[in-house]
């Protein structure tokens, strides 16, 4: 493709590929995301490959590879347009069926469409899809459209004219003025104004700054970064660009994490299409502004997320934090002046610039405006991203998007904000969701997952859980953090083991109190979230495990037992067969019984035990009292 | 190291020439071509980029994607994130480690299989996620573990 010296030339290009659009070409759109991966995606694309040349439809057909469009639950995914007909967990040999049905005789599969599970009523396009329709998506919306691979998907559906429009019309100081008067705010976690943040860089001396994409996202649970840079790799570029206009910036950084290899190799590839097309390197657009950027790979270290430790990592030093009275837009990356935003943020940056600082701010709440994607995951329906106006209730995500909670259970509680946000008990599931609303729950917006719990989630276990993580990712640089994580760790180990004291609750307290006071940097300071936020809102599983030694949730390995019900046995024999440790006795034909001494709680006998017998119960208090009794005496 | 191994750390060592801020990233190319990072590429490094050996192996045992020890022929990789973890992660892991008969972080005896646990692969919605070389497998318990555990070892 030819370097691209203007605006005008851009313009062309993408009225070419308009042009050169056949009407009657229709496409096959499949979710290559790593999510669809996972389900097996790869073997939908072949199929299709192979049954459009078995049938000579290359011409009429188009396959085309695309990013993740967020309902990973129905994966994989696959839309046919026109009109946009959307095919749910399709399997290789569905495929054949489709080119058949759908593409050749134009009617449809109604088995690989979207069902409503009360109603049964079907579903054909995206916007009758009640996990669709309740969003308000912007940032995801094009993902199935466009192939990561080819950046001219992207310039087709009005990629770069926001770049176009700042280097022609806008100075560097109007471009900041419109970020500020959006409201935008950073969508890593700390939700610090995008705009304040882009003047201090702006305005800070010295002639070399950076630019910097944060995506090593660490968060578990959180995966939109990952959908953006892997789907829609150019619509972060452009905003990083358009970034550096504003600050004046020359080179850029994107950080991605290594356990994202997918979005590693679509970064790369959309970096070079736009350095071949003169998106990149010198006098871009002919507008005399030069910026070229390149890939750094993370090498697994959740704290390296952190900015100051990103820089670090970028310098090829350990991602350790910095000290925070050093401010980066200042001093940063090797002492120069950095703007370092999270993928999402960088993405909302070519929409605020198109579509005017009003319309965006005109989306949300009072302080957090726009829209935001949350990872819907758990123990809820429909699982996914899912982009939301800032302030949508909880209920409304996890009901109308997500469909509820699967197999008839409660819901216990939410965890937003990743280990370092909070478990939202269910009272308080009408909250508003925004940076205010979630901190001032105890728990924070992070980088947006909310993971539903249900019944069978304990919540001490998750606390421990979060803290176990944490331990483990904690640098070690700063005492408190280090310290304080383990004997955290050590204490509540203890707890759903069966040894917790009464005093441990006050201890650990304590402990948070002092690493929230004292910590380094947020890894540290937010680490006590999880283990707070459970203290005030589930006492009562805390007092269970130790005072009555039991687990209410039947989750905690070491207070809970597995026992046949005798009389609901069919005596198959399948968790006698199955039971890794030979600990279950009885003769097929006869009721089975389980060697407490011997079992070591795996819970493989309770999966394999059929359906229609459910003869093995999970028991917790009584048979784990009497043998905690008995340990004590011997 | 064989000469082979010498002569691709030559080749990445060239890649980064002149460039700054690049050890993290020239660890991780040597590793994909040489399946982990030994004490002896460690001090052949260091006498060929004239950066300590201290310094080299601060940065490759700070970061978990570095293995300073050999891994087997077949990786196994579980998804331990929160998602993965209230569906049941916890067991896959143990129900791996039980088939495996090793620890996650450790390599079988007979350097076919390494065993680890990642804190998130961003497959969230799929959860539990195993990941059997580089191929991503959604929604696997224990019975699909020991499947694809299975159809590896029939392979080699």
């Amino acid at each position: 493709m030819a370097r691209l010296a203007s605006i005008q030339d851009l313009e062309i290009l993408r009225d070419e590929r308009e042009r050169k659009r056949d009407p009657l070409r229709r496409e096959v759109a499949i979710c290559t995301g790593t999510g669809c991966l996972g389900l097996g995606a790869r073997a939908v694309v072949s199929a299709f490959e192979r049954e459009v040349e078995l049938r000579g439809l290359q011409r009429e057909i188009c396959i085309k590879e695309t990013g993740c469009p967020g309902f990973c639950e129905k994966g994989t995914l696959v839309v046919v347009s026109p009109p946009g007909i959307y095919y749910m967990g399709v399997q290789p040999d569905d495929v054949p069926e489709i080119v058949e049905e759908t593409l050749c005789r134009g009617g449809l599969v109604g088995r690989l469409l979207y069902t409503d599970p009360v109603t049964g009523q079907k579903a054909v396009l995206e916007d009758d899809i009640p996990f669709y329709n309740h969003q308000m998506r912007f940032l995801i919306k094009n993902n199935i459209k466009i192939n990561p691979k080819d950046i001219c998907d992207y310039i087709a559906l009005g990629g770069y004219a926001a770049l176009s429009r700042v280097l022609s019309q806008m100075t560097s100081q109007d471009v900041i003025e419109e970020i500020k008067k959006s409201g935008l705010r950073g969508r890593g976690g700390g939700g610090f104004p995008t705009g304040k943040k882009w003047e201090s860089t702006a305005r800070a001396p010295g002639r070399s700054k950076y630019v910097i994409v944060n995506c090593d996202e660490g968060d578990p649970g959180a995966f939109m970064d990952r959908a953006l840079m892997e789907g829609n790799p150019h619509s972060v570029l452009e905003g990083l660009i358009i970034g550096a206009y504003a600050v004046g910036a020359h080179s850029g950084y994107i950080y991605v994490r290594m356990e994202y290899p997918l979005a590693v190799e679509n970064t790369k590839f959309a970096l070079h299409q736009a350095r071949d097309l003169g998106l990149l390197g010198k006098n871009i657009l002919g507008s005399g502004l030069d910026f070229d950027v390149s890939v750094h790979r993370g090498a697994g270290a959740f704290v390296s997320g952190e900015s100051t430790a990103l820089m670090n990592a970028l310098e090829g030093k350990v991602g350790e934090p910095r000290p925070k009275y050093v401010h980066t837009s200042t001093s940063g990356l090797w002492d120069r002046p950095s703007l370092l935003n999270n993928v999402e943020t960088w993405a909302n940056i070519p929409l605020i610039i198109n579509r005017g600082s009003d319309w965006f701010s005109s989306i949300g709440t009072e302080k957090s405006k726009g829209t935001k994607i949350f990872s819907l995951v758990g123990k809820v329906n429909n699982t996914g991203l899912v982009e939301v106006p800032m302030g949508m209730s909880l209920a409304d995500i996890i009901y109308k998007i997500g469909g509820g909670i699967p197999n008839g259970k409660k819901l216990k509680g939410v965890q937003t904000g990743g280990p370092s946000g909070g478990i939202i008990p269910a009272r308080h599931l009408q909250t508003p969701v925004d940076f205010e609303e979630l901190t001032g729950l105890g728990s924070m917006m992070g980088s947006g997952s909310i993971i539903v719990v249900d019944e069978d989630t304990c919540a001490v276990d998750l606390a421990r859980y979060f803290v176990d993580f944490l331990c483990d990712e904690s640098c070690g640089k700063c005492l408190p953090c280090r310290e304080g994580l383990l004997r955290m760790r050590e204490i509540l180990d203890g707890i759903v083991s069966g040894q917790g004291r009464e005093e441990d609750l006050q201890i650990l307290k304590e402990v948070a109190d002092l690493m929230r006071k004292t910590s380094l940097c947020a890894l540290g300071r937010t680490a006590v979230n999880p283990v707070l936020s459970t203290l005030y809102y589930y006492p009562d599983e805390y007092a269970a495990h130790i005072i009555d030694k039991m687990c209410p949730s039947l989750a905690c390995k070491a207070l809970v037992s597995y026992y046949v019900e005798p009389n609901v046995c069919i005596g198959c024999g399948l968790c006698k067969k199955n039971c890794p440790q030979g600990a279950i006795e009885g003769e097929e034909g006869s009721i089975s019984i389980i060697d407490q001494s011997r079992c070591t709680r795996c819970g493989i006998c309770f999966d394999v035990c059929p359906p229609k017998a459910r003869a093995i119960t999970k028991v917790s208090g009584g048979l784990v009292r009497s043998k905690a009794k008995e340990g004590e005496k011997a | 190291m064989t000469d082979d191994d010498k002569e691709n750390l030559d080749k990445i060592i060239q890649k980064y020439e002149g460039k700054e801020g690049f050890l993290i990233q020239l660890l991780l190319d040597l590793q994909s071509e040489l399946h982990w990072i030994s004490q002896e590429a460690i001090k052949e490094l260091s006498l060929k980029l004239k950066i300590p050996v201290s310094r080299i192996f601060r940065v490759a045992s700070f970061y978990k994607a570095m293995n300073l020890s050999p891994v087997g022929r077949h990786s196994i990789c579980v998804c331990m994130g929160t998602a993965c973890q209230v569906r049941g992660a916890q067991r896959l892991l143990d129900a791996t480690e039980s088939k495996l008969g090793i620890k996650s972080g450790q390599t079988t005896p007979d350097h076919s299989f390494t065993l680890n646990r990642v804190n998130c692969l961003g497959c969230c919605a799929i959860g539990p996620v195993m990941i059997v070389d580089d191929d991503y497998h959604g929604r696997v318990d224990s019975k699909k573990a020991k499947l694809l555990l299975g159809q590896l070892a029939s392979d080699s």
